[in-house]
């Protein structure tokens, strides 16, 4: 009970923190939705930080660690460690100055104005909010499961309380007995109670039923969701960016802080992590996690593409137009690094000391292995606070909750008329209606497809390259004068075609070929077509040549801008000159104008 | 410089992808394989790499131009 009630005072401290901002705020879109543009220094980098330390990130992490090894900090760390921040510098702080000079709350408006198109415009608003939405269902779905989890009754053995499950009859729920993961068989009776004889003259036998035991939580899940949703709800409605740029602040400390703690703590406990590592490195198969023998050198090298996602993630985009002054990037560039690398190193690493002191995890169980760690190894208080700090990774929707809202209430509110016909105090307001509305659809999605998270993190796994592919888009936008709406369309048909191709792909498999895959092994989706495309495991990857499909999916959408821009008629001169202004052209690096330019950007 | 900076960034991206330890199991300080310590490495040279960025590729003309008057109009969206 005590994890959950410090669980408890940690979000209603959260959303302290939201009416607090609602109270410095003023009724402004730009407000609203950017803060003013004047978050300081600090909160800009722990904020930026916090919008991309998602519980998908960080519980995904130690779960494939502990499947893979220590070669996972190399393919999500220390590539978004490199990758990231040159995106920030590079694009992030273009798109500040772009933003603070003519406006831009969002990319959509930006690529609107830079090559004059409308529709275009849309329909990237509609492939980068369906590849967001995933997020705000998992993570309502998370917050549900972990206040259930760590709601649960224990026994006076500390072993959690069992009740079976009744249906809605009232009659008890019925499963087949399991025995190391097949179904225990027994004797089929008939009426008069003799076993039956099959065709072939033993006796028939059947599954055995059993009554369905579930763990007693005084959170269930429908309530844990429906509160992480409302806290959520509360402050980003009441306090917008502001209140969401500092809560992700606050998560970001409290987590730095209480995993320190708790990292030292299990270390204690476990003995020293050097005994655990010598343990590891004794056994034939585990040894193989002090290494990267389980992760494919082709998977390694396409995975550095993934990081390029971060900057087209809508909400990472509009964070960037939030800082008070360009300067405050140049810390965050420098820091991002070294704030990925604490966050991930014990992440990895204690994923990979769990394989040792939990062996035998199924991929979904891996994913537990920090929580099963913490209740094992530290006091239930440290325990309690870190799950309030693993709440804050799971509370990370807030960002794309906010995102989203930003985009429709700009991209398409006040795009088509609304803000010129009904002010700027109802566009403020349709973009809160539009937060509660979004939360409500999440949640209800959340309660419905319950069993079905694996779908969700699927295609969250395909918005990564997704949002990837679409990088080319944003360099085209910004770098290259010749680039057109055509070009942008183009690829931004190819992403979403692509994206379509690798979920057909993935499911292009016999389910239980994959099962009996060896972890490291694959197999020829189309034996016909040899190692074009490849399933492998873990964790189920489709891959083609051995390459991720996010490599061949960036490439194809760069030289599908290049080419259909050159064969397009570019923008007018008028908005070339704005973005690009020919009296700086040759030392110019910014790529736009510091002399006010007049042009009439035309709507197509 | 901006090319010096540019091979780094280069460099680095090749260093990343290490092919020299990938199989290799040995603990550094007894705790630490040495393809996770490599790594880690690379997360300080990665900083130390946008410090000279910032320090000798920072678009200075940013914050001028974002302080600048704004046009009149076919200013923002259309």
């Amino acid at each position: 009970m005590i994890p959950a009630l410090v669980v408890f005072c940690y979000l209603a401290v959260v959303v302290y923190i939201g009416i607090f901002a609602f109270r410095k705020g003023k009724e402004s879109g730009e407000d609203f939705f950017l803060a003013s543009r004047s978050l300081g220094q600090a909160v800009f980098l722990l904020s930026l930080f916090g919008t991309n330390m998602t519980a998908f990130a960080i519980l995904g992490s130690s779960g494939m660690s502990y499947q893979r090894g220590i070669g996972v900090y190399g393919l999500m760390a220390s590539a978004s460690g490199i990758v990231i921040p040159l995106t920030l510098f590079f694009i992030g702080t273009r798109l500040w100055g772009l933003g603070k000079r003519f406006g831009h709350m969002t990319q959509v408006q930006y690529f609107r104005d830079r090559w004059e198109c409308s529709g275009i415009g849309t329909c990237i608003f509609v492939l980068t909010a369906a590849m967001l939405v995933p997020y705000l269902i998992i993570g309502t779905m998370g917050g549900g499961h972990t206040l259930e989890t760590i709601s649960t009754t224990m026994g006076p053995d500390k072993k959690p309380v069992m009740v079976e499950v009744l249906k809605a009859d009232g009659q008890r729920e019925m499963v087949p007995a399991m025995d190391k993961d097949k179904p225990v068989l027994e004797p089929e009776l008939d009426a008069e109670g003799k076993p039956k004889l099959g065709s072939d003259g033993q006796p028939a036998l059947r599954p055995k039923m059993v009554p369905k035991l579930v763990a007693q939580h005084w959170v269930p899940y429908w309530l844990g969701a429906a509160i992480v949703a409302l806290v959520v709800m509360s402050y980003v409605f009441f306090g917008g960016m502001r209140g969401t740029a500092w809560v992700n602040s606050f998560q970001v400390i409290l987590f730095l802080c209480f995993g320190t703690i708790a990292f030292v703590l299990i270390s204690r406990e476990v003995g020293g992590f050097a005994g655990v590592m010598d343990q590891l490195a004794a056994h034939p198969k585990n040894s193989q996690l002090l290494s990267r023998e389980r992760i494919p050198k082709a998977e390694f090298f396409s995975y550095m593409f993934i990081p390029l996602s971060a900057i087209m993630f809508p909400h990472i985009a509009i964070m960037c137009m939030t800082a008070e002054r360009v300067t405050h990037f140049r810390k965050t560039v420098v820091f991002y690094p070294l704030c990925i690398a604490l966050i991930w190193i014990p992440s990895v690493y204690l994923g990979v000391v769990a394989a040792a002191k939990f062996p035998g995890l199924k991929p979904g169980e891996a994913n537990d292995v920090i929580p099963m760690m913490l209740s094992t190894y530290t006091d239930v208080w440290v325990a309690g606070i870190l799950g309030a700090g693993i709440m804050a990774c799971v509370m990370a929707s807030d960002s794309q909750i906010l995102a989203l809202c930003t985009m429709f209430t700009e991209d398409i509110f006040a795009y088509y008329g609304g803000k010129d016909r009904f002010g700027e105090k109802a566009q403020v307001w349709t973009g809160r209606a539009f937060v509660v509305l979004v939360t409500v659809v999440a949640y209800v999605i959340a309660l419905q497809l319950k069993d079905k998270a694996g779908i969700f993190e699927l295609a969250i796994r395909f918005a990564f390259s997704g949002f990837a592919a679409l990088a080319p888009i944003m360099l085209a936008a910004l770098f290259w004068k010749r680039s057109t709406k055509w070009g942008a369309l183009a690829a931004t048909l190819w992403v979403a075609a692509a994206m379509l191709f690798t979920v057909y792909l993935h499911n292009a498999y016999e389910a239980r070929a994959l099962a009996e895959l060896a972890p490291g092994k694959s197999f020829q989706i189309y034996p016909a077509l040899g190692d074009m495309f490849l399933r492998v495991r873990p964790p189920g990857t489709v891959t083609m040549w051995g390459f991720l499909p996010v490599m061949f999916m960036t490439i194809g959408s760069a030289i599908l801008m290049v080419v259909v821009s050159l064969v397009t008629k570019r923008p007018s001169q008028a908005t070339l000159d704005k973005y690009f202004p020919p009296q700086r052209a040759a030392g110019n690096h910014t790529g736009v104008s510091s002399i006010p330019v007049v042009s009439e950007a035309k709507s197509t | 410089m901006k090319w010096v900076l540019a091979l780094l960034v280069l460099a680095l991206v090749v260093f990343h992808q290490d092919n020299w330890f990938w199989e290799d199991k040995r603990l550094v300080f007894g705790f630490l394989p040495v393809g996770l310590a490599y790594h880690i490495g690379i997360s300080f040279a990665a900083a130390l790499l946008m410090a000279a960025l910032v320090k000798f590729a920072w678009p200075a003309d940013l914050e001028k131009m974002a302080d600048a008057p704004k046009p009149e109009s076919g200013e923002g969206h259309s």
